[in-house]
């Protein structure tokens, strides 16, 4: 019984976890692109190095999320409480 | 659904359990060594279609690691150079169809990440002595010590759950959509894939960089424009 709860309450947790740790890295993203693209417009010649450096600051951002997902994945596969 | 954080062994050799992700590193290895061999064979002064592409990677790798460590890139290059062709066609190994790529397993990601702080630790000594090097780490002040002991573990870890995370969550969405939909649809995720295989090789082989880039200049490095360190 007490099981079944834990796995339950597992299951749910890392649906949140990884709804909510994605919210985050979302926003960051949405401002990174959007003051790349700005500073695009503003300079369109940069536009390599600028788009080389937003790829890798993205990436370092969804870091963030793909950090939540880990711990989804933790909690649904490795959980030590099951 | 299959867990990723598990790995089944394939066979035994003597007490060894070998599972596919060693098959496929070991395989990968053999390729890279055997393609290395064979083009330093063939190194001409008028190069070819090949020789120009090889050229060209090496080139950049070189610019790459000039750029950031603001250093003669010679030492580095095996190094940096080995860890980004590998974690790349790695990462792209899953192209091929009955392989997973290594890089989605745990203990792949864990030593790659393990070679850069060992690394970090030698280039560190090599560059400025041992002395030096462990004076760098009470740096602002004494107090700091303790906190720059952890960075140095904790940017180790998020340098192996980075890599792990990225590659496989992209395997895991393929074999979700895979098992729901048809046989076409795990196409354009695929190719979104590829994109982040190139990119988390890319950063990987960046973050060895900065960080034997800062191992290397220690706490002299008060004229150049300091490198920002990604925390995370």
């Amino acid at each position: 019984m007490t099981n079944d709860l834990v796995q339950a309450v597992s299951i749910l947790a890392a649906a949140l976890s990884v709804g909510f740790g994605a919210l985050g890295p979302a926003l960051a993203e949405g401002r990174a692109v959007a003051a790349a693209m700005e500073a695009i417009a503003r300079q369109p010649e940069a536009a390599g190095t600028l788009s080389r450096t937003l790829f890798v600051g993205l990436a370092m951002i969804e870091t963030t999320a793909i950090y939540a997902l880990v711990v989804a994945l933790l909690v649904l596969f490795a959980n030590p409480f099951v | 659904m299959e867990n990723p954080l598990i790995t089944q062994p394939l066979f035994y050799v003597g007490p060894v359990p070998i599972t596919s992700a060693v098959l496929v590193t070991w395989g990968i290895m053999a390729c890279l060594t055997g393609f290395s061999v064979w083009m330093s064979g063939r190194l001409r002064t008028t190069p070819d279609g090949l020789q120009s592409a090889v050229e060209l990677l090496v080139d950049t790798i070189d610019g790459q690691i000039r750029d950031t460590m603001n250093r003669d890139p010679e030492p580095y290059r095996a190094l940096i150079g080995t860890i980004f062709v590998f974690v790349l066609i790695s990462n792209w190994s899953s192209l091929i169809p009955g392989i997973e790529p290594p890089t989605a397993h745990l203990e792949t990601d864990a030593a790659l990440a393990l070679i850069v702080f060992v690394a970090t630790v030698i280039y560190g000594v090599q560059a400025q002595g041992v002395k030096d090097y462990l004076a760098g780490f009470a740096d602002p002040s004494w107090v700091m010590i303790p906190l720059n002991i952890v960075e140095q573990i904790t940017r180790t870890f998020s340098l192996i759950v980075r890599l792990f995370g990225n590659v496989m969550s992209g395997v895991f969405v393929i074999g979700i959509v895979l098992s729901l939909a048809g046989l076409f649809l795990p196409i354009p995720l695929m190719a979104l894939d590829l994109l982040t295989g190139a990119v988390q090789a890319y950063i990987f082989a960046v973050l060895a960089t900065v960080f034997i880039g800062s191992a290397v200049e220690g706490g002299h490095a008060t004229a150049k424009p300091a490198t920002k360190e990604p925390t995370q």
